[in-house]
This record gives structure tokens, sequence and C-alpha cells, in this order.
């Protein structure tokens, strides 16, 4: 059934049709709707779960670890300085393989302090071990919740939901809440293999030295790579049941004989999307929404690419002394493919930065521009004597 | 797709006021989107939100740049060149002001209709919240749907007294427009 819901009070839902055993979080700009409408659910009692209010977002994580090593359904949510409060704990999760599930609320990181949206955030932690999923409006972000206990679980990996703050938290939009058998018989109970049990002990997260460490490693890396399948596979599975997919690893849209692709992750595509259905008239070009950043899908990226001239990537976040975030992955990426195409990169929307629909059809002329990383709605009049 | 701006002050209601339309439009059938644009969150800020409202999906998510309508919570605000800006070729206007449209038709050289609500939600809901007589001016005005469509849109929120409180203050505020008058305007 549709309905008319907020970003968060929808995402809220979804994660609570997921029976989560534990919630712990911290309050922040703009993931705080989420924690709220989770504790409602609960003061309610729609929602039976250990909701544990702790004192910071290291703490939040620090929790969900906890739980999720004694067996439990465990999720938090954040954004912008509190992923980086996070960030140590973040680590340890995806090193114990614990399949613990986050929400970001995408926002930049200060200072300057902003509120708003960017991925600034979800880069900074882009080489914790989790996988990244985005989403482009808020139906994918609930149906990538529910996906995500289930990739999750399969994986023995935890995920990290990317969603825009304000841009998708804070929109009220038509969209459809699975009903609970849907989800139940799409997300069985958690019965985790590996849980801490005093009948039968076992340590996580112990001292590795350099003859173990490297090996370590290599298990953390194949066990992402071996992740895009289920991603995949969870995602056909929700398609199945609920007649919608939220984009598997990436999604390949507009005409098939498009030259210059575009390419982008979370909610610009949706305004793309809607760019591209109403410009007839101007040049056609391909869309690939990049749903999966880790791990990064790169034959599938490749396959996406094929019998385009050119790929702009557009960054919402940028590693300062270097360019866009990425820009520098899809190069990496399509290093070495036969005809790969020329690879543009820019960043927009940074901080909040409004995107407008006639974006779409500036960044189709990137390549003819011809020029190296930039912001591209940069305003120079407003750089005063600092330029 | 009719897109709608709204301009207030922090604590006003104005994400309320969006969120409301957009949930009173979907009781209609109809495919919705509000979202707002927070200034610095804190009381007497200028805040703006946006609804969008059409019969199929809606993918886009910029800000409304070019409105069909907008509604100003606080008429102080009018002073600002950016709450005007955009609005299309003979788009409407309402204002919350306790002067006449003529007045302030006048003064701002473009035509503008003014409601006094603040003073009937003071009246008849003993607070001075602007945001529903809004609504139901803008209802009435644009006849995009029926005031029921909002009191289905409030009953989400608020049950008991203040259900009704606001109800009535939706019926009262239907006789201080001109219903229809912006008809054309929503139709285009």
């Amino acid at each position: 059934m549709l309905e008319a819901l907020e970003g968060s009070a929808a995402v809220a839902r979804a994660v609570a049709r997921c029976r989560p055993g534990v919630v712990a979080a911290y309050p922040i700009t703009p993931q705080t709707h989420i924690v709220e409408n989770i504790s409602k659910l609960v003061a309610d009692g729609k929602l039976h779960t250990e909701l544990v209010s702790v004192e910071s977002e290291f703490s939040a994580a620090s929790v969900a670890l906890g739980a999720s090593a004694a067996g439990s359904r465990a999720y938090t949510a954040s954004s912008s300085q509190g992923i980086l409060l996070m960030t140590e704990v973040l680590f340890n999760i995806s090193g114990m393989r614990l399949p613990v599930v986050l929400t970001c609320a995408n926002r930049a990181i200060g200072a300057p302090i902003n509120i708003w949206n960017d991925h600034s955030d979800s880069m900074a932690v882009r080489d914790c071990g989790w996988i990244q999923l985005h989403c482009a409006d808020n139906q994918e972000a609930v149906d990538t919740s529910i996906q995500a206990f289930r990739i999750a679980e399969a994986a023995e990996l935890p995920v990290m939901v990317c969603m825009d703050g304000f841009v998708l938290t804070h929109t009220l939009e038509t969209l459809e809440i699975p009903d609970q058998d849907m989800v139940d018989q799409y997300l069985p109970p958690f019965h985790f293999g590996r849980m801490l049990d005093p009948r039968n002990p076992l340590s996580l997260g112990t001292l590795v030295g350099p003859e173990y460490f490297s090996e370590t490693r290599h298990l953390a890396h194949q066990a992402l790579l071996d992740a895009a399948s289920i991603i995949v596979d969870a995602d056909r599975q929700w398609q199945e049941l609920s007649g919608r997919s939220a984009g598997g690893l990436l999604t390949v849209e507009g005409p098939k004989d498009a030259r210059i692709g575009v390419l982008a992750m979370g909610s610009l595509v949706s305004t793309f999307r809607a760019a591209m259905e109403g410009t007839q008239t101007s040049a056609p070009g391909r869309l690939i929404n990049l749903r999966a950043f880790r791990p990064l899908p790169v034959d599938s990226l490749r396959q996406a690419c094929d019998g385009l001239s050119d790929l702009v990537v557009v960054d919402r976040a940028i590693s300062p002394g270097f360019g866009g975030v990425l820009g520098g992955e899809i190069r990496a990426a399509l290093s070495g493919m036969t005809q790969a195409p020329r690879i543009h990169n820019v960043a927009i929307g940074l901080g909040g930065r409004d995107v407008p629909m006639e974006m779409w059809g500036r960044l189709l002329n990137v390549p003819a521009e011809d020029a190296g990383f930039r912001i591209l709605d940069l305003e120079p009049a407003k750089l005063g004597d600092a330029s | 797709m009719i897109e709608v701006r709204i301009h207030g002050r922090g604590g006003q209601g104005n994400v309320v006021a969006a969120y409301l339309l957009a949930t009173a439009a979907f009781e209609t059938g109809r495919h919705c989107q509000a979202f707002p644009s927070f200034g610095a969150e804190r009381r007497g800020a200028p805040v703006t939100a946006f609804v969008r409202i059409a019969d199929h999906p809606i993918r886009r998510r910029c800000q409304v740049a070019t409105p069909a309508f907008l509604v100003v919570q606080d008429a102080g605000l009018l002073h600002i060149p950016a709450t005007l800006d955009g609005l299309i070729a003979g788009g409407g206007i309402l204002v919350n002001s306790p002067r006449t449209s003529a007045e302030l038709t006048q003064e701002y050289a473009r035509p503008m209709t003014a409601l006094p609500a603040t003073a009937l939600a003071q009246d008849i809901l003993g607070r001075p919240v602007p945001n529903v007589a809004l609504l139901s001016a803008f209802l009435a005005l644009t006849g995009l749907m029926p005031a029921e469509a909002l009191v289905k849109a409030l009953a989400h929120r608020f049950k008991g007294d203040v259900l009704d409180r606001n109800t009535r203050l939706i019926e009262a505020v239907t006789h201080h427009v001109a219903a229809g008058a912006w008809k054309e305007i929503a139709h285009a």
C-alpha cells in the first residue's frame, strides 16, 4: 500500500520490519529523525528491541558491535562527524566480520561546519571494510535497508546504507512500506555461527602478528569481492517478492547509442532521471547509477561503459590535493580496458548546494570542455581575494 | 506538475505545512513530494519549504526555483528579494497579513492575496500558528482538492480537540478568500 512518508520515518519503519534485536544510536543532523522514529515505534509498543541511548557515536557503534557478536541483529545510524567518531569501531566491526547495518545520512564534514548533504562522510570511511550501498530515492532507501540485513548476514560483513541527508531523509514522498509477512519471508531470524557464548567459548578481535595479518587482510578483501554476487542475489530475490529492484550493483539507463555517459551515486541519480525524461531535444546521455561503491563492481562498470567515448564521473566528495574520490576510483577500475572511454571528473552539490535539472545538460557538455578535475558549480566571484 | 514554495520563519510550522499539503494531495490519489531548505535551524530565522504535486512519480530533487504559487507565512519576508524570485508569470501569492489584498498588491506592485491567518488561528486554535489557515485558503483558491483532504492529512498528526479546532479553522477560512480564483493557474 502506498503511503506519503518522510524518508527518515520510512527507513525507521523498514528497519523495524527487520526485527532488530538491538538498536543503538546517538542523534546528529540529518540522521536524527531516523532514530527518533525508531524510538517512537519502541515507545508505542510497535517494535520490540533493545534500544540503547548512548553518550556518543563511538559507543553507538561499540554497542552494535557487541550486540552483533552476541548474536543479535544490530542496527545503528549516523552522519558526518558522527561517522568519523565511529571510525575506529567501524574497522573493528568489519575486521570481526560482524553483520551490523548502519544508515549513513550523508552529510558534509567541517570545518567550516555544514549540516547539509554531500558524500564526504561515507567516503572518509571508504577503506573500513564495509559494504557501501547508495540510494537514489526513498523507496530505494526502504528496500535497501531491508536488503542490507540479508546481505550482511549472508556475507558476514557490515553494510552501510548511504542516503543523502535532507534531500532524502527530510523529503516526504509517495512510497511503499512492505508488509511484515513479506519481510519475514525475505529475512529469516538471525542465527550467528560465531556467536559469543559462554558454553562455547571463543575470542574475537585477538592480537594477530605478522605471521597471519596479511592472510586476514586477504580474506577481508576476498569477502568484500565475494559480496558482489550476494548483493545481486539479494536484490533479485527482493524483486521477485516485492516487484521492485533497488538497483543491484549498478544500473544503466538512457539510450543504447549514447556516446557520453554520466556516472553518479545517490539522490542526484533521481534528478538526472527526471532530466533525461524531459530533454528529448538535448544530446542524449547514458546514466550509470552506481549503487555499490564497496565492493566496487569493476566488471559491471566496464560493461556499463561499453560503447562510450566519454564518461563524466560526478563526485560529491573531494580529496584535497587529488580531486574527486569517485573519479579516481573509476579511472582505476577502467584502467587497461580496451576502448575505455575518456574519463572526466567533476564535483557538484558539495555541502548541500542545490543541483538543478539543467545540470544534466551541463554534465553532458563537460567532455567538450576538455578540462581537468574541477568543482563544476563553483561560483568564482565568491572566492574574493582568496583566489 | 504543480510546484509550491512556502516561506516563513522557524517556529511557524513551514515544514509541517509542506508535509500537510503534500499529504493532502496524496489523500486525493496524487503523487507528492515535500522537503525543507533549512537555514540555521533556529526560531525566527527564514525557512523555505517546497511542495510538488503530480499525477506521476516525482523524481527531481532540486529545490523549487519557479513555483506557480508562493505561500508567505510572515509578510516581513516580502522585503527579502529571494522570497518572490522565480514565481511563474501569473502565479499566485498568498500572504499571512492583517492588511487587505489591495493594500499588499499596491505596495509590492504585483497581485497578492492576503489572509489574517495568525489572527484566525489565535481565535480558533488559541495559538498564533498560521500554517493550517493558509493551507485551507490555498486549497480554496486553487480548487486543487477539497478541504476534507487537508483534514485527513491533519488526522495523521492530531486527534481530539486539536483536530476539531483545526477542522473548524479550515472551514472558517474558506469564507475569507475567493473560491476558485486561482483555478486557471492550478490547471495550466
